[in-house]
């Protein structure tokens, strides 16, 4: 059993008087695909934003492979951590390829001069970016629309890109901030698949996703935070059947209504379309 | 006709040294969202910089060798601008990166009445108007009845090749594609690895290599230079980077070209004449803003989430 690639141990992050996230820990291993999940306002992004070096935490500590995680963002992802956004946050006015492209940036080498001259080099190293792009264009599914302006997208494309995006910057952690919001069932499941995919290239995971069920039939581990805590976490068995998790989802219920929500607990967790309405 | 013409070739001189310096306007604005109003001062500064390496570096034997003396007061004056506009954002903007966006607008202001009196008090002479060598470089090419100055004709090929060039670098290079993104989303272009100051520190330095180009070449094609040039044409390419859509390179050129025209037609045509002609740029400028706010390349809206 190797190192995890990322451990984040009691990361604790305050703003003002509020506490976002409380003593949260977290370990990816290898080639996992761990899912955080939460009500909204638990403190999912926060803590992901302490991930990727936009927030430095109050407290605790983020080690990728072994180190600390530097404090700019812009060496967290040259470190080896991407990252999409839940409410996306492509180039609107470039290109998918050149969207792409700026996730290349950090594993390109152009000097100033060679830019000027635009030798061979530096034409060979520009059409490498590009096909680069191109290959994780086709990878995410979105191969098609490689000179769209990112604006112009569908929706369900846009997520794929920033994916794509993010997959450009070499990452050995991705970080997926709600990828299937606002996808049809067809769509999410895509999504799970290209999710697969990226965990099959050697690239470990971490998921926030509002739908559970998406969640439990993806990730290797859940973890599940309320309010800025880790509230439970294990693996998708566990804790989907864990009452806390319930309470925390469905607040808590009479005596009565308890078994009832179990079972809806349950049919949700299965893949089935059993209806949950029955 | 000959007279209409003749002051086309004009107006597209002037508007060759306006559009150069606009795009130091839009392109900084574009990254920082800063009118950056010191960049008139800028271009100054560059025609000031080769006056002094013509004055006071090359030697006399080849003073009137244009090939030689041209390219070295043309890199001296580009050079001596984006110096002086380094130290500026290093020491005037960068500590006010994250402070409303009043305070760099003024402390541009600042900058600029600092930088006109600085070259007033320290360069010998600059109290008054200075002679700028041109004797390397005269005469006029005649298309039919009308003539076109050979330093004129330098000014539009420069502006067009340079804002080309710009454009190509801007497109299909690691560090163009830096400036964008960093334009369009800081945070996120930060997140895909990019280092914003660097990219900041790129788009002045090429914006004020722009406008000390210009400077030489106005100084050439004029024939003296005064602290004055540089206010007085600053305000003449903000106009053009407004009037074409603040943040677009292709509007701040095509800008810059209208405002020439507009000047020197108007001055020709126009009741009033030269006296006027400064009032029809800014009825142009108040006539597109009416009908397009944005500008005629601008973007209608920033696309942020």
């Amino acid at each position: 059993m190797t190192a995890p690639i990322l451990r984040a141990q009691d990361v604790t992050m305050v703003f003002g008087g509020l506490t976002a996230l409380s003593e949260v820990s977290l370990t990816l291993d290898r080639g996992q695909i761990v899912g955080l999940i939460g009500p909204n306002g638990a403190g999912k992004t926060t803590f992901f934003n302490c991930l990727t070096g936009l927030y430095t935490p109050t407290n605790g500590q983020v080690l990728l492979d072994g180190t600390q995680l530097p404090s700019d963002p812009a060496h967290v992802t040259i470190a080896g951590i991407a990252r999409t956004f839940q409410n996306i946050r492509l180039f609107p006015n470039m290109t998918a390829v050149e969207n792409v492209m700026v996730g290349r940036h950090a594993r390109m080498k152009q000097g100033p001069i060679a830019t000027i001259f635009r030798g061979p080099r530096f034409r060979k190293g520009e059409t490498d970016a590009r096909t680069r792009a191109k290959e994780l264009l086709d990878f995410a599914g979105i191969g098609r629309s490689g000179d769209e302006l990112a604006r112009n997208l569908p929706y369900g494309d846009q997520r794929r890109l920033e994916i794509a995006r993010a997959l450009a910057t070499d990452p050995k952690v991705l970080l997926l901030d709600e990828p299937t919001a606002g996808m049809n069932p067809q769509e999410t499941e895509a999504t799970r698949q290209l999710i697969f995919k990226i965990r099959d290239l050697g690239i470990s995971v971490v998921v926030i996703e509002h739908d559970t069920k998406f969640i439990f039939s993806l990730c290797d581990h859940v973890s599940v935070l309320v309010q800025g805590k880790l509230l439970v976490e294990g693996t998708p068995e566990a804790v989907r059947t864990d009452p806390r998790v319930i309470e925390a989802y469905l607040g808590k219920p009479p005596e009565e209504v308890q078994a009832e929500v179990q079972h809806a607990a349950e049919l949700v967790g299965e893949h089935g379309d059993k209806g949950v309405g029955q | 006709m000959t007279t209409l013409l003749q002051q086309l070739v004009y107006g597209l001189i002037l508007g060759g040294t306006v559009g150069l310096i606009a795009l130091g306007y839009t392109m900084v604005y574009g990254i920082v969202q800063l009118i950056n109003f010191a960049h008139g001062e800028i271009f100054m500064v560059g025609a000031f910089g080769a006056l002094a390496t013509f004055t006071w570096v090359i030697p006399e034997g080849v003073k009137g060798t244009w090939y030689i003396t041209l390219p070295l007061m043309v890199i001296a004056g580009a050079v001596v601008s984006m110096v002086i506009a380094l130290i500026i954002e290093r020491l005037a903007y960068k500590p006010l990166r994250n402070a409303p966006r009043l305070a760099p607008l003024i402390t541009a202001l600042g900058v600029s009445v600092a930088l006109k009196e600085a070259v007033r008090i320290w360069y010998p002479g600059a109290t008054a108007p200075l002679p700028f060598p041109k004797e390397f470089l005269t005469g006029s090419i005649e298309l039919g009845s009308i003539l076109i100055p050979k330093t004129g004709l330098l000014i539009i090929v420069v502006a067009v090749v340079l804002t080309v060039l710009l454009q190509v670098y801007i497109n299909t290079s690691r560090m163009g594609r830096a400036m964008r993104a960093t334009a369009q989303d800081p945070d996120t272009a930060r997140l895909m690895g990019i280092n914003p100051d660097r990219t900041i520190v790129l788009t002045f330095a090429i914006g004020a290599v722009l406008a000390g180009v210009a400077g030489v070449l106005y100084g050439v094609h004029i024939n003296n230079i005064s602290i004055d040039i540089g206010f007085q044409n600053g305000i003449f390419a903000f106009t053009a980077a407004v009037l074409g859509g603040i943040g677009s390179i292709r509007g701040a050129v095509i800008g810059g070209f209208v405002i020439g025209l507009v000047k020197t037609i108007a001055g020709q045509y126009f009741p009033g004449g030269t006296q006027y002609d400064y009032v029809w740029i800014f009825v142009v400028l108040i006539a597109v803003l009416v009908f397009r706010p944005q500008g005629l390349f601008g973007e209608t809206e920033r696309v942020r989430a």
